[in-house]
């Protein structure tokens, strides 16, 4: 994410920087990379939350305690904060930088409502005494879509990182990049989304 | 205030730890005193510690990991000498307390801070330098992977001294590891130790995979690369796809312990065979992440000292793709005796033997590289000669292993042992040790003494042999792995020619203490004046001893496999040459180092439950990553003139050598004295 | 980053996007939360509905093609999701076969 950028340097017209040429896009591949390792992470919890499920010991089940109205209101609220997110990108290759901003104080309220349902969400469960120590299927519940939420909440506090540095430095070869990577990071948060609400949710309540 | 920590804390009872923590205490001290001496710590910090540039960094993850590296002989020789004394009712020296201990720190140790940070830093080395790149793709990255590392082993020691290490056994199966039945805080440093440092794993997999796909020279197609750097490409890979279910397993492991959840407990639903499951699904990729860099070491090693091309050099590619794919389907062998079944272990079964076959194929490659080429004798040929018997040996210990019939009877036993020791000393760490003999030269510019290396792979040869020869024959007699003492007298003697065989490994590692010793003070004798010493056939031999920290003043061309050696051949040497360009280069960070200081504070405060100095450290850790991210300030510009005066050195040397080549080599002797130095 | 390989799409293509998700999303909750269809047409329903939805997002929103990075984003994607189909998929294997063996799990 923070590494050797090019500051444009009109005293080197011809840069020899073989390899380094186009440090944006390597930047942006390497970004990609990274979220491949961070789906594993996820396969890996979701791998966990398959085999634990059964595990309710004497708890509630899925069944018992999901709220689909509250997944479909999160839900939306993620899908549109990726378009906004789009609308965004779109904005910065068309260089007006207001509008990027505007786009992306839209996309941050929409992860922070996104993840204000979910913690309404858990503060419910635990005051009704269904926290993550109750069985192993609430703790695999409450450890995959937690982890989701963290990387929201990350994203977020990326978002705040991106809006400071547009605010302070506009837009240059060291902004565009990271506004590119964390594109990535909330389209996947998207797609991992979908995995949620559709395996744990809705086959959940089945 | 301080959680869980107190005075008591500290092991005074174990007259064992405490000489071992004054040694070290000892040690440290008369460092810390030699460098504030010779007013070295400001050259430290500025040239090493907080160094972007790869070939540094490879260095530092080679020091770190041979002081490991008697760190977890240490314990390695105190196990065999229990053994070799515990017998038919005797307890030994050590309670089983501390012998747990010790064997869990042995294999945590000499995995990942011995043979991990053995292999990441000779990639680090090499890689960027065989693929005719300036530096990795992310090099703020790759230091700070390094120092997350070194985090991690700064943490295992400290639980040396300060409370426990986990007395599980390397993996730390669940339930065992659970906070019911391992209350102490031995499983919580093995967590946080592990962690820290498999996120610098991660990084480091993230960093030199970009790196060898998007920073090669022009010309150099991925069938043009050097065995070794394909062999690192297909480890990294399985280090960005199987790190991170480690990372993800530990995870769930430390709800469990902090948070009282009910992943891994065997009440509440929980699922303690899950956890067996998914650290092997790490785990098989894991010992392939270290053995491919191994096997392409060797490759590079057999075909320089044989004269030849690689023989067989896309099937050796083909081979290695090969394993990297079905490392990920074999993992169910290591637990056939959970009781999945007959349908499932005999897929997994078929599958692990399957896997030797691509390795097979690599081993008649090395031979067919020797036969009829001009094999020079030098040690790192011994250590490939030496790996390529005693690895086909363990190779098929493990097929025996595979079979789930015979693994009912030899699982968790002294078999296992044996044949582990017998692929990882025989493959990864042989192959470390050729690595290091082979590129010191390039590191430092000058050679390792010859006759020291011999007789350390002579010793490590013998010793090994003796020391898990007898382990093979104890399982036969129904020894099992683990125990800290053993009824029957008659194993006794074995036992002892184990330690016997032991004890000669430990000479072999003096040697190689020797070994570095003698040739830092012979340094001058044997200089690398040329950047060539081996006449080798890849890129990184273009370039001076030690090479410049830009690498390569221009991008080399490359137009086929072993493009240098071509070269050569035709008598065109690819040097650079004038005219020079100024050069982009990263700027050394302090964010590394800081980040992890930070980093062990974390560890440490969460190993002891101190929350608001986990709080603190984790605050600093973020401000610190932060303030990397708003300084633009990480760059500079290396100008021509400065290029261009160590290329003429460079080349003045290179000319010399080729005179004295054609005119003077008749006479023998050394290059004459103006070459060196 | 003029010549940045990376594709940014067009408002048209995120629209289309955005609808298609939007949906996508909506049918399997209407199903479930109808309860219109017996389970194992739901069971079929929420996971073609999620696959669709997952590839509307890395197409119309990621811009996945064989073209970027000379294909190695695809192959990277490709890859991860072969090795999480076999470690995944062999996990759940492994573990009900214990379970019928074992009876725990």
């Amino acid at each position: 994410m923070t590494t050797d950028t090019i500051k444009h340097n009109d005293d080197h017209a011809h840069p020899v920087t073989h390899g380094h040429s186009d440090t944006g896009s390597i930047k942006v591949f390497g970004f990609w990379v990274y979220l491949m390792s961070d789906l594993v992470i996820f396969g890996t919890l979701f791998a966990t939350y398959a085999v634990l499920m059964r595990g309710t010991a004497g708890g509630p089940s899925g069944a018992e305690i999901f709220d689909l109205r509250l997944i479909l209101a999160g839900t939306l609220l993620l899908l549109v904060s990726s378009f906004t997110y789009g609308m965004a990108v779109l904005s910065m290759t068309a260089e007006r930088l207001a509008q990027l901003k505007a786009w992306l104080v839209v996309t941050l309220l929409l992860g922070a409502g996104f993840i204000a349902i979910e913690f309404y969400e858990f503060r419910h469960l635990i005051h009704a005494g269904f926290g993550p120590d109750r069985s192993a299927f609430l703790s695999a519940f409450f450890t995959l879509v937690g982890t989701h939420g963290l990387h929201v909440l990350f994203g977020l506090l990326w978002l705040v990182v991106v809006l400071v540095q547009l605010q302070t430095k506009g837009l240059n070869d060291m902004t565009r990049p990271r506004i590119l990577c964390l594109s990535l990071f909330w389209h996947f948060l998207d797609v991992v989304w979908i995995c949620v609400f559709s395996f744990v949710y809705l086959m959940g309540v089945l | 205030m301080l959680g869980k920590l107190s005075l008591d804390a500290i092991p005074y009872h174990e007259p064992i730890i405490m000489v071992v923590a004054a040694f070290m205490a000892i040690g440290a001290f008369a460092l810390i005193a030699a460098l504030t001496y010779y007013r070295k710590w400001g050259w430290l910090w500025s040239e090493w510690f907080t160094s972007v540039d790869h070939k540094k960094l490879g260095i530092m993850y080679f020091l770190v990991a041979l002081v490991m590296l008697v760190r977890g002989f240490a314990d390695a020789i105190m196990m065999r000498t229990q053994l070799a004394m515990a017998a038919g009712g005797s307890m030994g020296y050590l309670p089983p307390e501390h012998y747990d201990q010790i064997f869990t720190a042995h294999g945590v140790i000499m995995i990942f801070f011995v043979a991990m940070p053995m292999v990441i830093g000779l990639m680090n080395l090499v890689v960027p330098l065989q693929i005719g790149a300036r530096d990795v793709a992310y090099p703020f990255l790759n230091n700070l992977s390094f120092w997350l590392f070194a985090a991690g082993a700064v943490l295992v020691n400290i639980s040396l001294v300060v409370g426990e290490f986990a007395t599980t056994g390397w993996l730390a199966y669940a339930p065992l590891s659970g906070i019911e039945y391992s209350p102490g805080v031995g499983v919580d440093y093995w967590i946080w130790a592990l962690q820290i440092s498999g996120v610098g794993t991660t990084l480091t997999g993230i960093n030199f995979f970009v790196t060898i796909l998007k920073m090669r020279t022009p010309g150099m197609t991925l069938f043009r690369m050097p065995i070794f750097t394909w062999t690192s490409l297909c480890a990294n890979v399985l280090i960005i796809a199987s790190f991170p279910i480690l990372t993800a397993t530990i995870a769930l492991l430390t709800l469990d312990r902090y948070l009282g959840m009910h992943f891994f407990t065997n009440d509440f639903g929980g699922n303690m065979m899950m956890y067996v499951n998914l650290i092997w699904a790490w785990g098989h990729p894991e010992v392939y992440i270290l053995i491919l860099p191994a096997f392409g070491v060797f490759s590079e090693v057999i075909a320089t000292f044989s004269r030849k091309r690689l023989f067989g050099y896309t099937t050796m590619v083909w081979a290695t793709v090969a394993i990297t794919l079905l490392s990920f389907i074999v993992w169910l062998h290591h637990f056939f005796t959970m009781g999945a079944g007959a349908n499932v272990n005999a897929f997994f079964g078929i599958m692990t033997m399957i896997i030797a076959i691509p390795t097979g194929v690599k081993v008649f490659n090395w031979l067919f590289t020797m036969f009829r080429g001009r094999l020079e004798f030098t040690s790192p040929v011994l250590w490939t000669l030496g790996f390529i018997i005693t690895f086909t040996l363990g190779g098929m210990t493990g097929v025996m292993l595979a079979v789930p019939g015979a693994n009912f009877v030899l699982h968790n036993s002294l078999f296992v042992i044996a044949h582990f020791h017998n692929v990882i000393i025989g493959g990864v760490l042989f192959g470390m040790m050729a690595g290091m003999t082979y590129w010191f030269p390039k590191a430092f510019g000058f050679t390792l003494d010859e006759t020291w290396g011999k007789r350390a792979f002579w010793c490590w040869l013998i010793g090994f042999y003796l020391a898990f020869m007898p382990l093979y024959v104890l399982s036969f007699f129904g020894a099992v792995r683990r125990m800290q003492s053993y009824a029957n007298p008659e194993w006794q003697p074995w036992m002892i020619l184990a330690w016997v065989g032991a004890v000669v490994i430990m000479l072999g590692i003096v040697c190689t203490v020797i070994q570095l010793w003698v040739s830092i003070r012979d340094r001058r004798l044997n200089a690398d004046v040329t950047g060539d010493p081996w006449n080798g056939r890849t890129l990184e031999w273009s370039i001076a001893s030690p090479p410049p920290h830009y690498n390569f003043a221009h991008a080399p061309e490359v137009g086929g496999i072993d493009s240098f050696w071509t070269h050569k051949q035709r008598g065109a040497e690819a040097v650079g040459e004038a005219p020079y360009q100024d050069i982009h280069m990263p700027r050394n960070t302090v964010a590394g180092p800081v980040i992890s200081l930070f980093a062990v504070v974390l560890g440490f405060a969460l190993v002891w439950h101190i929350w608001w100095l986990a709080i603190v450290a984790a605050v600093g850790g973020l401000i610190s990553f932060l303030a990397r991210v708003f300084n633009d300030d990480i760059d500079y510009w290396v100008p021509a003139e400065e290029v261009a005066r160590s290329e003429r050195v460079h080349q003045r040397r290179r000319v010399a050598r080729d005179e004295w080549q054609t005119n003077g080599s008749a006479l023998g002797g050394f290059a004459p004295a103006d070459l060196r130095g | 980053m003029k010549d940045s390989p990376i594709a940014h799409g067009s408002v048209r293509s995120y629209v289309i996007g955005l609808i298609l998700s939007l949906v996508l999303t909506a049918i399997p909750f209407a199903v479930v939360m109808g309860g219109l269809l017996a389970t194992s047409a739901t069971l079929l329903v929420i996971v073609a509905a999620a696959v669709l939805q997952v590839l509307v997002q890395l197409i119309m929103f990621m811009h996945m093609d064989t073209k970027q990075e000379e294909g190695w984003n695809l192959m990277s994607l490709v890859f991860t999701v072969t090795i999480l189909g076999l470690v995944v998929g062999g996990s759940l294997w492994i573990m009900h076969h214990l379970h019928l063996n074992m009876m725990i799990g």
